[in-house]
């Protein structure tokens, strides 16, 4: 129970990896909480990549988590520029109105 | 036994705030928990020893990508109350999807080992943590065997960069804005015309 090992590290970020795709599913409407649990999953993959990175003593693990997080900011100001533009041209963010390009 | 209690703590209140991003019926107040995972998580990224990915952490995630989160959150006008209506028809497929999920990750977790040749195979060993930092470590191989990934990165974050500017900006109709070229090529003759008026006659 005191020894802190790898499969600590690996349940706790399952457990947020969880927590992410499970608010996707329960805040389906609003676009800024689903970008949010992309964040919480990403977070979780990066624990997960820095777990294994400790544990092996390899420093791989840790230049890709800068990769990810990299992606990730990229990614976040993206999506929340789109956000924005949407509801300038809108009035709303609600996920069901963005259907403008369904045939 | 006290990292052992810190990662407990680091642990417990990074899932409760995962927690509660998700179930917050305030943006904002998702957002704030946001920032409180992502504490936490660096907590953790300290506990394994990535001092200097803990730093980025926070620098990056708390300080530019939440308080973007933030800012768009409080800048748009919407009323959020309204996407809440239907929060619980989607919580039993939501949490089916997100149990099954978690049962193969445990399952997963439970039924794997390490190949005994990794030890011969890693790509960059961690030098002993007495002689080199972790900062300096991580620079020395992300500046020479990840050199072009990491102009790649860069790359991202320019396009990104830009994409956004460009998604954003808007030339607004009506808008009176200076003009410094139009100032400085107007000269005196243009706008300024010396009369002899003589004296009495008027104007």
């Amino acid at each position: 129970m005191l020894q802190v090992g790898l499969a600590h590290y690996l349940t706790v970020a399952a457990i947020l990896f969880t927590t992410g795709v499970f608010g996707i599913f329960l805040n389906r409407k609003n676009v800024i909480i689903i970008l949010m649990s992309v964040e919480l999953m990403l977070l979780a993959v990066n624990l997960n990549l820095v777990a294994f990175s400790s544990h092996l003593g390899d420093l791989v693990g840790q230049v890709f988590t800068m990769f990810v997080l990299t992606v990730a900011a990229a990614e976040a100001a993206i999506g929340l520029a789109i956000v924005v533009v949407f509801f300038r041209n809108k009035g709303t963010i609600a996920v069901e109105e963005i259907s403008q390009m369904r045939g | 036994m006290i990292p052992a209690i810190m990662f407990y703590v680091f642990a417990a209140l990074a899932v409760a705030g995962g927690v509660m991003v998700i179930s917050a019926r305030n943006p904002v107040h998702s957002v704030l928990f946001l920032i409180m995972v992502f504490f936490n998580a660096a907590g953790l990224f300290l506990l394994l020893g990535a001092e200097f990915l803990a730093m980025v952490l926070v620098i990056v995630y708390v300080g530019a990508v939440a308080v973007l989160f933030l800012f768009v959150v409080m800048m748009l006008d919407i009323n959020f109350l309204k996407f809440r209506e239907g929060f619980l028809q989607y919580l039993p497929i939501g949490a089916l999807v997100g149990l099954v999920l978690l049962v193969e990750l445990v399952m997963v977790f439970g039924s794997w080992a390490f190949a005994p040749e990794i030890a011969a195979g890693l790509a960059a060993p961690t030098p002993d943590a007495q002689t080199m930092n972790n900062t300096e470590a991580l620079g020395r191989v992300l500046y020479t065997q990840y050199l072009y990934l990491f102009q790649a990165a860069g790359v991202i974050l320019l396009v990104a960069m830009i994409g956004t500017i460009l998604l954003t900006l808007r030339q607004r109709p009506g808008v009176r804005k200076q003009v410094v070229a139009d100032q400085l090529a107007r000269s005196a003759k243009d706008t300024l015309e010396v009369r002899k008026i003589p004296s009495g006659g008027g104007i």
